[in-house]
């Protein structure tokens, strides 16, 4: 009997759907009335934006290999918003220097942890775990708690409203994002280079790769996505706190293998990166609407996301 | 000694090192704080160390066969909460027995079904343990919304106060798993563990019994964290459904700076204990030694840093010789 086989992005978009119908059908939901369900719609994608680039980073580090993950991005998010917080200071003019600096910041602790990788042969998780503590303990020493600033009107208006036929700014973003994400994973040799060694880094070496030079520059380039998704979640929310990185630590660990990634690398795409980081958005927005206490959440939370990876996040059976 | 015979010694040797920045940090805390070996100190500051040193052990075998577990620190909370709210401060030691029996149980049944999806299931083991420690988090919240509840004084009286010849409670615990560990080698099943955790498609091609072997780690896993939970409970003496939030990853740094490689395979449990003295001493130095607090964090983020870095410094300038 031939198996229907349905690719994780996909099944991860209709998975997305089905549950936005469901939320639909709650007491407080949408129900019949298709304008609140199209404004409901884009603001979940709008809320996924911020999940989806800081995600994109994470992607690349984990196809790349050799049990490659980023645990230093919830440190970075909340260390490059308060960069973009202190230097745009609520001035339009600032923001471009404000967003190099912010993708700087990023760039330079991911170039940290590639050469703790590359170089120092630490394991990636640990690494990149003691970069998130240093970042965090320089966020601590540089600003004492408090920081002093404020976003500008534009990034609000750009980020966070409506831009052109009602669809937020966040999201023509993103599509764009996808595009060059695309792009860069499927059209340029540093793609194929990535897949490449996260295949087999021997073969890839032995094929004129240079896998040291890939390793430095995947973790510098995800240092920079979450230094970019760091400027677009101040952009959202207005303020910066010492933890706002945080909550995206693990959820873009979960985005990627939701959107079928292997976590062992050589294998994955952005789209599934995307449709994961819709599918975690949408399913945390549900059970707040829903109401149901903090415990109860996290637990539902959990047994869905081990439902998704049974699903198809399985690795080959040992008999292979 | 060339490369390959220093890769080859340090590889036989995982231990090498870490003992090594043991010394140098224990004389760092000399100097900090001149009574660290007297009995009271020494007792204190083990019976402080001792939760997280019991989790790496833990920790240590899921790793070293090949898997990794982010979820035994919400067992460590969901084990507290258990204590806390179903013996309470007025309870007999009879019910605690017997809660402490259950409460076990239940950690073992969590450390089973993490095993059970990783390794029946054949799921990858961090995103699979990272949902599970949602299901766990959940649940220890469900039991106890609010900070509260208690055990009765006498045990952690009992914790606090029982030096056995003389001797810190926690280096008889020590000395229990490391003796559990040496036996436990020497066993078929020592052997596959490694086998499993070296290259899991070889040891299946050689009749390992890779998914057993798997199950039980994280099962071994799961009591440790139990065992874990009881000790911390016991130190802190109330309930909190956050409790072990901070202690898995700390759990798996101290595994990583015990010489244990996170690939599986190589390394051991002895590693996992020494890396957790040396993270809790490390907090020790920052405290005594008047570092301003702003700076705390920090500090302590890089003394972690260059101990990861320092063996592959070694290597680098070996190579290039």
């Amino acid at each position: 009997m031939k198996r229907i086989t349905i690719s994780p992005p996909v099944a991860a978009v209709l998975l997305a759907i089905i549950l936005f119908i469901l939320s639909g059908l709650l007491p407080n939901g949408f129900g019949n009335n298709l304008d609140i369900a199209r404004g409901q719609a884009l603001n979940i994608i709008r809320l996924s934006v911020f999940l989806g680039v800081i995600a994109a980073g994470q992607t690349l580090v984990i196809i790349s290999g050799s049990e490659g993950i980023d645990l230093s991005v919830g440190a970075v998010v909340t260390l490059s918003a308060i960069v973009t917080y202190v230097m745009v200071n609520g001035q339009d003019g600032h923001i471009l220097p404000a967003l190099a600096a912010a993708i700087l910041v990023g760039a330079v602790i991911g170039l940290v942890n590639g050469i703790g990788v590359a170089f120092l042969q630490i394991s990636p998780l640990v690494m990149t775990l003691g970069m998130s503590g240093v970042v965090t303990g320089l966020i601590l020493v540089v600003q004492h708690g408090n920081v002093s600033g404020a976003v500008s009107p534009i990034m609000t208006k750009v980020i966070a409203r409506p831009l052109i036929f009602g669809i937020p700014g966040a999201i023509i973003i993103w599509i764009v994002f996808a595009g060059l994400m695309w792009l860069l994973m499927e059209r340029t040799a540093f793609g194929k280079n990535l897949f490449a060694i996260g295949t087999n880094r021997i073969t890839a070496r032995l094929s004129g790769v240079n896998v040291t030079g890939m390793v430095l520059a995947t973790y510098m380039l995800a240092g920079a996505l979450s230094g970019l998704g760091g400027f677009l979640v101040l952009g959202n929310t207005g303020v910066v706190f010492i933890n706002i990185g945080n909550p995206f630590l693990f959820p873009s660990i979960a985005a990627v293998a939701v959107g079928g990634t292997l976590l062992s690398g050589g294998k994955g795409s952005y789209f599934g990166t995307m449709a994961g980081a819709l599918v975690l958005t949408l399913l945390t927005s549900l059970l707040t609407t829903m109401q149901m206490p903090d415990s109860v959440r996290r637990m539902v939370l959990g047994a869905t996301l081990l439902v998704l990876i049974s699903i198809y996040g399985r690795q080959h059976s040992l008999r292979q | 000694m060339n490369i390959q015979r220093w890769q080859s010694f340090s590889r036989r040797n995982p231990y090498l090192f870490s003992l090594l920045l043991l010394v140098i940090i224990v004389f760092v805390n000399l100097f900090f704080q001149h009574n660290i070996f007297e009995r009271e100190t020494l007792n204190s500051n083990m019976r402080i160390f001792l939760p997280l040193i019991i989790l790496a052990a833990g920790q240590a075998v899921v790793i070293l066969g090949g898997g990794i577990d982010i979820s035994v620190g919400s067992i460590v909370s969901i084990v507290n909460v258990i204590l806390a709210t179903q013996v309470g401060l007025e309870g007999d030691s009879q019910k605690m027995y017997l809660i402490m029996a259950l409460a076990l149980l239940v950690s073992m049944l969590a450390g089973a079904l993490n095993g059970f999806f990783v390794a029946f299931m054949r799921l990858q083991p961090i995103i699979t343990t990272y949902a599970t420690s949602f299901l766990y988090a959940g649940l220890a919240l469900f039991i106890l919304p609010n900070p509260g509840g208690g055990i009765p004084q006498s045990f952690s009286n009992f914790y606090r106060d029982t030096t056995p010849l003389g001797l810190p409670l926690a280096f008889i615990f020590i000395a229990i798993i490391l003796l559990a560990w040496g036996l436990f080698q020497k066993t078929r099943y020592g052997r596959y563990l490694f086998a499993v955790g070296g290259k899991a498609e070889a040891a299946y091609e050689t009749a390992v019994p890779v998914s057993a072997v798997q199950f039980s780690t994280y099962v071994i896993a799961g009591l440790m964290a139990g065992i874990s939970g009881i000790a911390i409970t016991m130190l802190v003496a109330s309930g909190n459904a956050g409790t072990g939030d901070q202690l898995t990853l700390s759990s798996i740094t101290a595994v990583v700076i015990g010489g244990t490689t996170l690939s599986g395979g190589i390394g051991g449990v002895a590693g996992a204990i020494i890396g957790a003295v040396i993270l809790g001493l490390v907090k020790n130095i920052i405290s005594f030694a008047n570092i301003d607090t702003w700076w705390q964090t920090l500090v302590n983020a890089a003394i972690i840093v260059v101990a990861l870095a320092a063996p592959g410094v070694i290597n680098l300038f070996r190579r290039r010789r």
